[in-house]
């Protein structure tokens, strides 16, 4: 049976993919005027310099021929070729993702500390003083631009209080103590949203948990409150917010390309930002792949755990 | 002698959308954000006639000036009065909002309706974009797509909207599926009405409340996204005023002019405060536990 959920699963994926694929390569399409008079810059006026781009890069061949080309190279693990860096981008995203999965990680761990013990507490204590004050965490949370609250903590953190380093990165490798001093701001600023998001999702688990008979049973046991709540409530209401978690890649991603830009942060999202601002194209639709990739990679390895973990799922 | 006894009244039940209505109004945080929002609309709009100078005005005598009595909320590098800027930024962040979830719902409602109305292939291909557009991180394809068109307002409008439309043809798909399996659909269906007749008379006007909270709550997702593309330059171009752009800008002060920094993202985070505050009202106002 579990073999059959796998089977299945990967079934799904493989057409996503495939359309994945087709959307990174459409972007190419979108860009307005021709690609190879771009590339060439200032060698545009240059008649032989451009037909010569032109017939490298198969711009003179129908579209479909060009997906399959460029298909081809993306199953041989070539992602092209940065236009400004001259380098292979998948060697510039090899080199950059460590950096954004430190922060990521941290930045997990901050929501985790953050979001669940508030969405517990706003539960157990709903229509009380800390219902409002989770709830309005909450909500400050997703209604604050990443970018300005990075901005605010340099001014206060950095630039006031001298506290911590305003930008830059030192890797782990290095130096493990500069390295947390330079990544914790940022860290905490890309948290701050995910926070909010498992700290919505535990409290509303955790309301529908806290209203099951067993837990009217064991409270009639004389259980105190705290082992009602925490061992036998927050057992069964974490499997959703634990699955909820490991969807949340592509909100650090996303809010990474903005912390990074921020804290002058060298990773994932700074190389996306650079390339957007160099239009280097082919380094943009890259990173759009390998984001799509890791998102439905991450996505299956969810729902395996989930089997994992999960007997009832097996035998579904 | 005869006389008629009269059988009691029955009380007249209110319609739902007035108890919708009812309940929204009665709630107090929604109130807050519906405030909020009126409030940033009604400066947008009035943004000539309330805006002390032209917000593209320069005064070289007066660069980098903190708050004071001549400027309320100080003056930026070029000496442009930061409140007029803040005043006319609203127009390019709602603006956007607006603009862009109109075009996520032109294109995910009618694609989500036609998914859940005809199940099969159409359906399975239909799901398949989005599962494919949904694995793309929003703000990263965002990014990309604005890049990838030019960057200005328009594009980044445009590429909000397209990154925005696959959560409302989920959203539509899925309470589709759910309004089709009520009798009201089959009897629609029995009586002789056209597919499409069924579709626009009879699921739309059911699938609505759902969709009209999602509207909502994405104004606040798509303000926050044209700010972030604004703040990487894919958004309002200068020297036209956006809150964004203005916050790219005050990062190169923040030592000499930490107020820059403070105005334009204390403006994005209440409009956005104020549509989430409303799309939760109007979520809880909408659900029927609620009564």
């Amino acid at each position: 049976m579990m073999r059959f959920s796998l089977g299945s699963r990967l079934a799904q994926v493989l057409p996503t993919l495939f359309l994945v694929s087709i959307i990174v390569f459409g972007l190419q399409q979108l860009m307005p005027g021709d690609p190879a008079l771009i590339i060439a810059g200032e060698s545009a006026g240059d008649p032989q310099v451009v037909a010569q781009i032109r017939n490298e890069l198969m711009l003179n061949r129908p579209i479909p021929v060009q997906y399959l080309h460029w298909l081809g190279d993306l199953l041989h693990g070539n992602l092209g070729y940065s236009w400004r860096l001259q380098e292979p981008v998948a060697a510039l995203v090899a080199q950059k993702l460590p950096v954004t999965a430190q922060l990521a990680v941290m930045a997990f761990v901050f929501a985790v500390i953050i979001g669940v013990p508030m969405g517990i507490l706003s539960a157990a204590k709903r229509n009380t003083a800390w219902d409002w004050l989770a709830n309005g965490v909450g909500l400050f949370g997703l209604s604050i631009p990443t970018f300005w609250l990075g901005i605010v903590m340099i001014l206060v953190v950095s630039v006031w209080l001298g506290w911590l380093p305003p930008s830059g990165y030192v890797p782990l490798t290095q130096n493990w103590v500069r390295s947390l001093a330079t990544t914790v701001m940022p860290a905490f600023v890309l948290g701050n949203a995910i926070a909010a998001i498992l700290m919505r999702h535990t409290r509303s688990a955790m309301l529908v948990a806290l209203g099951q008979d067993y837990v009217r049973t064991a409270r009639a046991k004389g259980l105190s409150e705290p082992v009602v709540v925490l061992r036998h409530a927050l057992r069964n209401a974490l499997i959703p917010v634990v699955t909820l978690g490991g969807l949340q890649l592509g909100t650090l991603l996303s809010g990474a390309v903005l912390t990074e830009q921020v804290f002058s942060v060298p990773g994932f999202g700074k190389l996306v930002v650079d390339a957007v601002f160099n239009r280097d194209y082919p380094v943009i639709q890259g990173v759009v792949l390998v984001t799509a990739l890791l998102y439905v990679v991450l996505n299956l390895l969810t729902d395996l755990l989930y089997l994992l973990i999960n007997p009832r799922m097996r035998q579904a | 002698m005869s006389s008629t006894v009269l059988a009691p009244a029955l009380p007249v039940p209110e319609s739902p959308a007035r108890v919708v209505l009812g309940r929204f109004l009665a709630h107090r945080s929604a109130m807050l954000g519906l405030a909020l929002c009126l409030l940033f609309v009604a400066v947008a709009v009035a943004a000539p006639l309330i805006s002390p100078v032209s917000p593209t005005a320069t005064d070289w005598s007066a660069i980098r000036q903190p708050p004071s009595w001549a400027h309320w909320m100080g003056t930026d590098e070029i000496g442009r009065d930061e409140l007029a800027r803040v005043i006319f930024g609203a127009r390019a962040s709602l603006l956007a909002g607006v603009v862009s979830v109109l075009i996520a719902a032109l294109i995910g409602v009618p694609a989500g309706l036609a998914a859940g109305f005809a199940h099969g292939t159409v359906d399975a291909a239909l799901s398949r974009i989005v599962d494919a557009m949904l694995a793309i991180p929003f703000l990263v394809l965002a990014i990309a797509l604005a890049a990838f068109l030019g960057p200005n307002l328009r594009n980044a409008m445009i590429a909000i909207g397209i990154t925005t439309a696959p959560v409302f043809m989920r959203i539509t798909r899925g309470a589709t599926m759910d309004v089709m399996t009520h009798d009201y659909i089959e009897a629609a269906r029995a009586v002789g009405n056209r597919p499409w007749r069924v579709a626009v008379r009879h699921v739309m006007p059911n699938i609505f409340p759902p969709i009209l909270v999602q509207g909502t709550l994405s104004i606040a997702t798509s303000i926050i996204a044209e700010a972030s593309l604004s703040f990487l330059g894919l958004g309002e171009q200068p020297p036209t005023a956006a809150w964004g752009s203005m916050l790219n800008a005050a990062q190169q002060f923040l030592t000499q002019a930490p107020w820059l920094a403070i105005f334009p993202g204390a403006a994005i985070f209440l409009t956005v405060l104020g549509f989430n505050l409303m799309g939760d009202g109007l979520r809880d106002a909408l659900d029927p536990r609620g009564s």
